[in-house]
């Protein structure tokens, strides 16, 4: 190796570290976001739990050997084994109808995250295509869709699913089946938050340069609003959902308690609590509705946890 | 500003109007008829009888036809009689809304002693134990699944330590025996585990608030130049960053004033408070169509008010803002 190949030898080395250097610099926006959301405990805790309780609602009734509507029966004394204390045989001992409540719960659990899931999934679908019509267009359309959520918003929430409940339990429908119009009326009536979110955002956004830049390249209008302006308030959006996911679980508990939403035979944690509006079951058999409660606390929690970390973690204007 | 209030309770009355048709339609699709109910299981009644009671009751009408009749008289400020109480509905609701708006006002107040100095305190000492203290007991709060919270203290403070009442709003016993203090003492007793139900569900959401707030503020230029001025801290906190977190705080606690009136429907319920709430619920589950009706539209009034007050006392404390 001659005097001018080490050169280049150690200009290239020189190169490669500082290329080293420069990728080690760039961190990107959401790497770091992520590294924010993971420096705060809470979330953390957050996450385990949430991690834990999807297993513990999908994959423990696998292991537990009972279905979720299974009556069991105590021969020795000839009738249904209910109010069993917990035991080997049923971790959690079985509820009024001799069911096992360690299985319902697991059961109730994805019910319960299901509902969850898909409502907040309904009330983002509506919530982005009105709130980013409404922004985008302004004028009267805005003031039509804006009027719309008005009413929406007006409309008293609980005594209306009430009635809608009322109204749902005479149509007949399977019961297993019912829970899907539950989803489809609370996701109805809930994206007005995040409509009204979107299209504030967005009518902000549309008055800075990348917009007119789409508009001067010629991009349709559609692409200009779901793929320039939508992705801009996507943090937004997933704070809002997250926090969302706990408030719908806690409102269908809520339904489920008053009799109106799950029905029995199907678990949902709310519906288990229902049991104690029989003063006996109150006082002497706190297992079979206390677990079920702490169960709604704790997910909702783990929820608020994630959603709180993500929105510090998101905002740029939080120091750290 | 006046023209601003004129056209917001203008577009209010079309909103009204919207959300007046679709109560209605969803009220009368309803399975619980009040005179099937409250017939069922008399063998002395005939279908002609039910078929007569029906015609009183307005419940042979169409949908259609029973909304104009109802629109009709509700325009002037008529809503029809309970079905349940035989009285009119105005009156049930006037003297029903005054017990759910003390209760749900006194926990307001709780609420604000009580959140906002927390509030305060922890943007102050961001990231310490405080901080993380207040933070996660605002989140516990806003978790908490009412009914079941509500449930355990009764369980707890008046089934096993008998502590304090399990349900009501007097003792029905001796209340009317009492002197007016002891009768003062005997509600508050039976007014601690829901007002505790009711500031510990919503604390959380005012505390997050006003730490947020708060920290925005602290952020702020005029705060560094207060600093720099050589204030002390204590002034630069509780008098020029504090009143300014005040501005967002006065708009939403003034939006949530109307709401007061609503009645907390399932605590009212479970702890058996004679307010709106209870009443709603239980005119829901029998069927007590101008109840119903009466009540969520006043429901609904409360909220365009709630959002009207919140609008206007921003523009009024934050002289930034104009309405147009």
């Amino acid at each position: 190796m001659n005097e001018k190949e080490k050169k280049v030898q150690e200009q290239e080395d020189l190169g490669a570290q500082a290329l080293e250097l420069n990728l080690e610099k760039v961190i990107t926006p959401g790497q770091l976001v992520l590294k924010r959301f993971l420096r705060n405990k809470l979330s953390i805790i957050g996450i385990v739990i949430l991690v834990s309780m999807f297993l513990f609602a999908f994959i423990g009734p696998f292991f537990t050997g009972y279905t979720a509507e299974e009556v069991f029966y105590d021969i020795a004394a000839d009738e249904i084994a209910m109010y069993l204390r917990p035991s080997a045989i049923h971790w959690m001992g079985t509820d009024g109808n001799g069911m096992d409540i360690m299985t319902r719960l697991m059961h109730g659990g994805r019910i319960s995250l299901t509902i969850g899931f898909v409502v907040v999934t309904v009330e983002l679908l509506i919530g982005i295509i009105l709130g980013g019509l409404a922004g985008y267009y302004g004028g009267f359309v805005d003031a039509l869709i804006m009027r719309f959520v008005d009413i929406i918003n007006s409309i008293p929430f609980l005594p209306v699913v009430l009635i809608i409940g009322a109204i749902v339990d005479e149509l007949n429908i399977d019961k297993t089946k019912n829970i899907y119009i539950l989803m489809l009326v609370l996701g109805l009536l809930g994206w007005t938050g995040i409509a009204r979110m979107v299209r504030g955002q967005i009518l902000s956004l549309r008055e800075q340069e990348f917009m007119v830049a789409t508009e001067a390249t010629g991009l349709s209008i559609s692409r200009r609003i779901f793929r320039h302006l939508i992705p801009n308030v996507i943090p937004q959006l997933i704070v809002i959902a997250t926090l969302g996911l706990g408030g719908i679980i806690l409102t269908e508990a809520a339904l489920s308690f008053l009799g109106f939403g799950v029905r029995y035979p199907v678990p949902s944690w709310g519906n288990m609590i229902n049991a104690v509006n029989e003063p006996f079951i109150l006082k002497t058999y706190l297992f079979t509705w206390v677990p079920a409660g702490l169960l709604i606390f704790i997910t909702v929690l783990a929820f608020n946890f994630v959603g709180d970390g993500l929105r510090d973690a998101f905002d740029p204007k939080m120091k750290r | 500003m006046k023209q601003y209030i004129i056209r917001r309770l203008l577009i209010s009355a079309i909103i009204l109007a919207g959300v007046s048709v679709a109560l209605y339609a969803l009220i009368r699709l309803m399975p619980a008829n009040y005179i099937d109910s409250i017939m069922r299981g008399n063998p002395m009644i005939t279908p002609e009888r039910i078929n007569d009671m029906k015609e009183l009751y307005g419940l042979n009408d169409g949908i259609f036809e029973g909304y104009f009749k109802w629109v009709a008289k509700a325009i002037t400020g008529d809503f029809g009689n309970s079905f349940i109480s035989g009285k009119p509905v105005i009156d049930d609701i006037a003297s029903k809304m005054w017990i759910s708006f003390w209760i749900a006002f006194i926990a307001m107040v709780l609420q604000v002693l009580i959140a906002v100095p927390l509030g305060v305190i922890a943007a102050t000492k961001q990231y310490s134990a405080t901080d993380y203290s207040v933070t996660v007991v605002s989140l516990m709060g806003i978790s908490l699944p009412g009914f079941f919270f509500a449930i355990t203290l009764q369980l707890i403070f008046a089934i096993y330590l008998q502590w304090l009442p399990l349900q009501g709003m007097v003792t029905a016993r001796n209340h009317q025996f009492m002197n007016q203090f002891q009768q003062m003492m005997d509600i508050l007793l039976h007014m601690i585990l829901p007002m505790t139900v009711l500031v510990m569900t919503s604390i959380g959401g005012l505390m997050r608030y006003s730490r947020t707030n708060m920290l925005e503020v602290l952020n702020a230029d005029y705060i560094r130049t207060a600093r720099a001025k050589g204030l002390s801290e204590n002034t630069v906190i509780y008098k020029h960053a504090f009143r300014n977190t005040m501005i967002p705080l006065v708009t939403i606690l003034g939006g949530s004033l109307p709401g007061l009136f609503a009645g907390a429907m399932i605590t009212e319920t479970i702890f058996a408070i004679p307010g709106l709430g209870r009443a709603g619920l239980n005119a829901i589950t029998l069927g007590d169509i101008p109840y119903i009706m009466a009540y969520n539209m006043f429901l609904a009034v409360l909220t365009l008010l709630g959002t009207l007050i919140a609008d206007v006392t921003y523009a009024v404390v934050d002289p930034r803002v104009r309405l147009s």
